[in-house]
């Protein structure tokens, strides 16, 4: 059985603000083992790069309070001192941001940027920190890597970027990479690349993928678990199998169906949830999605549970729905309502 | 580069040149002094028509205004050009102020820079905690001094009559005579004039650094593991300090230019801002005019090399 690397129980994140308190997080857990990866979607404003910066220890401040544990290799990383946490970040844990715009610093060359990451964790000469460097955007598919590591970012296309980012990310070698969605700001064809990469990427370091996006056609081609959330909460949890094709929650429908596929008849217009996230501060009585759902019923207004109720193991959803009234009626959803006439 | 610089250099002599005429026109064409002008304010109150007219003659106030304009920049700039009041020369004066001037300026400008890059960086690391606010008031409180009570108080207290005579009490000593006197006389001078400019630099610099923290770049820095002093070094600072090299720049030029006048007046330094206060004083309208040249001269220049410093700060700043 492969090696559990990270391991986080019931994480709460909350954020004291003028307005009152965000419960950015309530109740995430989950299990990473290595070589796999994990997807977590969603949509704006549900939790997901809160989550992805506490793993990280980006989040705190005198305003945030955490519950919860963060295991990783057995050492709760809530626990550890932000100076403590200098030997994580990087050295096992690396990150990916969203905007590779302004990710970078944009007054130093590529390469000194990547050599101040790997200088930061291990005890290496400039040159061969350089050397390394190279090596690093030519895995990553930079062209002319000895050239391009004195470039400076805005000389550096989106994706370039992005792939230097990844570069960077992994430069130390570790464990975990944590890609906060890395594909949102590139175009289509870019995006596929960046995916690609990282899925090889992950193979040739030999590490695991959180992978955070709220586009679930990124997620198809690269998670091995899936978590969906909203407002802050799992409201299901499975494999990628699960989550595909038997999703439980009228909330992953909503997702599922607003991406448009070549495998199903097409539709006229591409599904929309209606209604917009609900705010972290007043969060709807009972379950958080019933105010834009359009199943809802009596026994919503009672927030259920995250647990098991289909046939299979360890796929979990917040759902009191019955399972075959569900199974009967998503497609519609999914699908589309309208099938356009052949 | 260099096609940058030589366009530069050519638009630097056109703002000299419109400056010199502007001020020309502001000193003798604007009304003030009576119906001639200059020419009845230097004969002064009990002055005869003839008396007037001779002055007038003498002067060349009878040509074309750009024709006065033109012979009096050909004087300037030929070293030639002498004071109404004592016939001294007004170049040879300048320059008889450049070594007090400097020494003033750049001693200041060092302890101006340094101390508000401190205020700055300490305010900003503890925002909001009570070294910042106790930063902060002072700031203010240095802000708002004006430099000529604040230059007597100091001069009065530990200088002159008061409890702790620890410093001399004005004038300045060579470098080239006495380092030690040089540094000594200086001290004073030089915090009184630096002491503006700190509580500002360190204000503007708070800010900037607390702007730059939420950059996402400096995120990515913590994500690397970095420690927070290499952080804020390597890559707080750097971006937040580039707006403080254009104030410096000019500020420092300003005061280079001959814009200590009160600072030098206060302690007695004979440089150029005491020779554009004495200039004032006695309605010296050449070395006015020396003056102005003077210190425009230093503002375009700086300006210059505060772009050329940005370029080489930023590198996404190119020069064309």
């Amino acid at each position: 059985m492969a090696e559990t690397l990270l391991e986080v129980n019931d994480l709460r994140v909350r954020f004291a603000t003028e307005d009152g308190t965000v419960r950015a997080v309530d109740g995430l857990s989950f299990k990473l083992d290595r070589g796999k990866v994990l997807g977590i979607v969603g949509e704006s404003g549900s939790g997901k790069s809160v989550t992805a910066m506490t793993l990280m220890g980006l989040t705190r401040g005198v305003n945030a309070a955490f519950e919860g544990e963060v295991l990783y290799k057995g050492t709760d990383l809530l626990k550890v001192s932000d100076s403590g946490m200098q030997n994580y970040r990087g050295n096992e844990l690396g990150m990916i941001f969203q905007d590779p715009m302004t990710s970078l610093n944009p007054v130093y060359r590529i390469g000194e940027q990547i050599v101040e990451a790997i200088q930061a964790h291990e005890k290496v000469g400039t040159r061969t920190a350089r050397a390394r460097t190279i090596e690093l955007l030519r895995q990553v598919g930079i062209p002319n890597p000895d050239t391009r590591v004195d470039s400076f970012p805005h000389e550096f296309s989106g994706g370039m970027r992005q792939r230097a980012m990844i570069a960077m990310a992994l430069s130390c070698n570790p464990s975990i990479l944590i890609a906060d969605e890395p594909t949102t700001a590139l175009d289509v064809t870019i995006q596929a690349q960046i995916v690609d990469l990282i899925n090889r990427l992950k193979d040739d370091f030999d590490s695991a993928v959180i992978f955070i996006t709220h586009d679930l056609g990124v997620i198809a081609e690269i998670a091995d678990e899936i978590i969906v959330m909203y407002a802050g909460r799992v409201v299901e949890q499975g494999t990628k199998r699960d989550i595909f094709y038997d999703p439980q929650m009228p909330y992953t429908w909503g997702l599922l169906g607003s991406i448009p596929r070549l495998d199903r008849p097409r539709v006229e217009r591409l599904h929309t949830i209606e209604g917009t996230p609900p705010s972290l501060i007043n969060l709807p009585e009972g379950c958080k999605f019933r105010p834009r759902c359009p199943h809802a019923f009596e026994k919503c207004t009672q927030e259920p549970a995250l647990e098991n109720r289909v046939a299979t193991p360890g796929h979990l959803d917040r759902c009191w729905l019955d399972v075959e009234y569900k199974r009967a009626h998503r497609d519609d959803t999914i699908s589309g309502g309208s099938v356009e006439a052949a | 580069m260099v096609a940058f610089l030589i366009r530069r250099v050519f638009g630097m002599i056109i703002v000299l040149i419109l400056v010199s005429f502007i001020t020309y026109l502001i000193f003798f064409k604007l009304p003030g002094g009576g119906p001639n002008g200059v020419a009845d304010r230097i004969a002064g109150k009990v002055a005869t028509p003839q008396n007037i007219a001779s002055i007038k003659q003498k002067l060349g106030l009878n040509h074309n205004v750009f024709v006065q304009w033109y012979d009096m920049m050909k004087q300037l700039l030929s070293g030639q050009l002498v004071s109404y009041y004592d016939q001294t020369n007004v170049v040879q004066q300048i320059k008889e102020g450049l070594p007090e001037t400097f020494s003033l300026c750049i001693g200041a400008g060092i302890i101006w820079l340094g101390f508000g890059i401190l205020v700055g960086v300490i305010s900003a690391v503890k925002a909001g905690g009570f070294s910042d606010r106790s930063i902060t008031a002072l700031a203010l409180i240095g802000i708002s001094l004006p430099v000529a009570w604040l230059g007597l108080l100091l001069r009065y207290f530990f200088a002159g009559e008061g409890h702790f005579t620890w410093f001399p009490d004005g004038g300045y000593v060579p470098l080239t005579t006495s380092p030690w006197q040089w540094f000594y006389h200086l001290l004073l001078p030089w915090f009184t004039l630096a002491i503006l400019f700190i509580g500002f630099y360190g204000r503007v610099l708070r800010s900037n650094i607390l702007d730059t923290i939420n950059e996402d770049f400096v995120r990515t820095a913590k994500a690397k593991g970095l420690s927070s002093r290499r952080i804020l070094v390597k890559h707080t600072l750097r971006a937040s300090l580039i707006p403080i090299v254009t104030l410096f720049g000019l500020d420092f030029a300003a005061v280079l230019g001959g814009g200590a006048i009160i600072t030098e007046v206060v302690y007695q330094i004979h440089g150029v801002g005491y020779y554009a206060a004495q200039s004032i004083h006695s309605q010296d309208l050449p070395p006015l005019m020396g003056v102005t040249l003077y210190g425009a001269a230093f503002i375009v220049v700086f300006s210059t090399i505060v772009d050329v410093a940005y370029a080489y700060l930023d590198p996404r700043i190119r020069l064309t």
